[in-house]
């Protein structure tokens, strides 16, 4: 079996359009929610959301593929050109041996709105012949293999809220077992749309707090569900030898991958756990790392089942050491990213390895008795650790946990 | 008349010099595909008021120029 390494990362996120300053933005403690600017929210219940600001899609993208793409492309678009270019992989590859694992919750949510409206506005024959290509699920990772003529494997994966941990694990086993010698892997979500806002609030998702510090609070008693975010990350992973005789900086190491399902409801974590105690343990197999050296980047939505389930499976997995583990949700300054959420969580978990500095769970104020671990409350810590495990679940019960070590 | 509106249409719809769009200029040189051709064709059927069909026989901005003549 092949080592497989990380040796880019991009991002846009609601608290930086770049590594460097996501890096620094979660160090600190940056807060990237607030009142929704996209549409007017006076009726509705749910005002909040974490949008990404300050994105000039005009600094990596050419007009055309501006012009012709959703927002959830743009953006995968965006932060794929980062992590290529930090690998500096193009030019050093086979195009054959390079692949695209990019998925997306949902895809061109925006693009199937006003297409919808058009139709419903001006008949059928005035629905755009772009319609379709623009708004499928699979569209970013197409458009992102077109840009790096990568012909190898070309997948978007969709598990929900877990889809960009799903690509990337699946990218560690298809270089693994030699289907590519580099993957570009990750997701993107462009969803602060009025109907998807409607939606997700009514099953029940979202917090429908008004104030931006008391929103999305994950492990926090107070919690009432997630705010929602929007973005996306991507990886650049690498068999090592690969890299290695390429001389590329070699961020950190892919040492695991879990994946599991509850198959137990649509929408609701399974309490007792047990999957994604699995999921978990599955990642973990063969390493030996104590509890106290681990940093556990929990999915942490805010919503009281996930919360609760979470801890429920570190106990489950670790016993009384669960309490030795450093764990944090980065949802709680970006929102939650849903197709983009597990990309991102990993970058922060590789950033912390290499830091030596845990990023906090920020605005947790209240203990909550079914939440009793560290979940590194408000302050980033220093702390070397030797392991960081991301955690990711999604609608349908699907857990996925990802291990990556320093090399 | 049709040929200025119609070179209008093509710069706005691409953010492009209207000053790159003669009679003479190829809509593949322009970066345009099929699928733009024919979301340029819905376009024109709601300010000239014709129903043009895709066809690989709209080559050059005079093509479209005579269509929309031909049916107006």
């Amino acid at each position: 079996m092949n080592r497989v390494v990380v040796t880019g990362m991009g991002c846009v996120s609601p608290i930086g359009n770049t590594v460097d300053e996501f890096a620094h933005a979660i160090v600190e403690g940056k807060n990237g929610i607030d009142r929704i600017t996209r549409f007017d929210v006076s009726d509705y219940k749910h005002t909040l959301a974490a949008e990404v600001k300050n994105f000039d899609p005009a600094a990596r993208l050419d007009k055309n593929a501006i012009r012709k793409s959703d927002l959830f492309t743009i953006y995968a678009l965006y932060a794929a050109d980062e992590a290529v270019e930090m690998s500096g992989i193009i030019g050093n590859i086979d195009p054959e041996e390079l692949g695209v694992y990019v998925g997306s919750g949902i895809g061109g949510f925006s693009t199937m709105c006003t297409e919808h409206e058009n139709l419903l506005k001006s008949g059928a024959r005035r629905v755009s012949p772009q319609f379709i290509p623009k708004m499928i699920g699979n569209i970013a990772a197409g458009n992102v293999a077109i840009r790096y003529s990568a012909k190898g494997p070309c997948i978007a994966h969709q598990t929900a809220c877990a889809t960009s941990g799903t690509s990337i694990g699946e990218a560690y086993r298809a270089i693994m077992v030699g289907a590519a010698e580099a993957i570009i892997c990750g997701g993107s979500e462009a969803t602060i749309l009025p109907l998807a806002v409607a939606g997700f609030g009514n099953c029940q998702a979202l917090s429908a707090a008004t104030d931006p510090n008391a929103a999305s609070i994950p492990f926090d008693k107070r919690r009432g569900g997630f705010i929602m975010g929007e973005g996306a990350a991507m990886l650049v992973l690498e068999e090592y030898e690969h890299a290695k005789n390429r001389g590329a900086e070699i961020l950190a190491e892919v040492v695991g991958y879990g994946t599991t399902c509850d198959a137990h409801h649509i929408t609701a974590p399974d309490p007792t756990a047990g999957q994604v105690a699995r999921a978990i343990k599955l990642a973990m197999k063969g390493l030996d790392v104590p509890a106290d050296k681990i940093y556990y980047n929990a999915h942490g939505t805010g919503t009281k089942l996930n919360d609760a389930t979470e801890t429920a499976a570190l106990k489950l997995v670790f016993g009384d050491c669960a309490k030795d583990i450093s764990i944090s949700s980065t949802k709680s300054m970006t929102g939650h990213m849903l197709g983009a959420a597990g990309a991102i969580e990993a970058i922060a978990s590789i950033l912390t390895l290499r830091s030596g500095i845990i990023p906090p769970t920020i605005n947790l104020l209240e203990p909550d008795e079914e939440c009793d671990l560290n979940y590194t409350p408000n302050q980033a810590v220093n702390k070397q650790v030797d392991l960081a495990l991301s955690n990711s679940l999604g609608f349908g019960g699907h857990n996925v946990c990802l291990a990556f070590k320093r090399v | 008349m049709v040929f200025e509106k119609l070179a209008e249409m093509i710069a706005n719809k691409l953010d492009c010099p209207i000053e790159d769009i003669t009679l003479e200029t190829k809509l593949a040189d322009l970066g345009m595909d099929s699928l733009d051709i024919a979301e340029l064709l819905m376009d024109i059927g709601d300010e000239f008021n014709v129903e043009i069909e895709v066809s690989p026989d709209l080559v050059l901005v005079s093509d479209l120029v005579a269509k929309i003549e031909e049916l107006k």
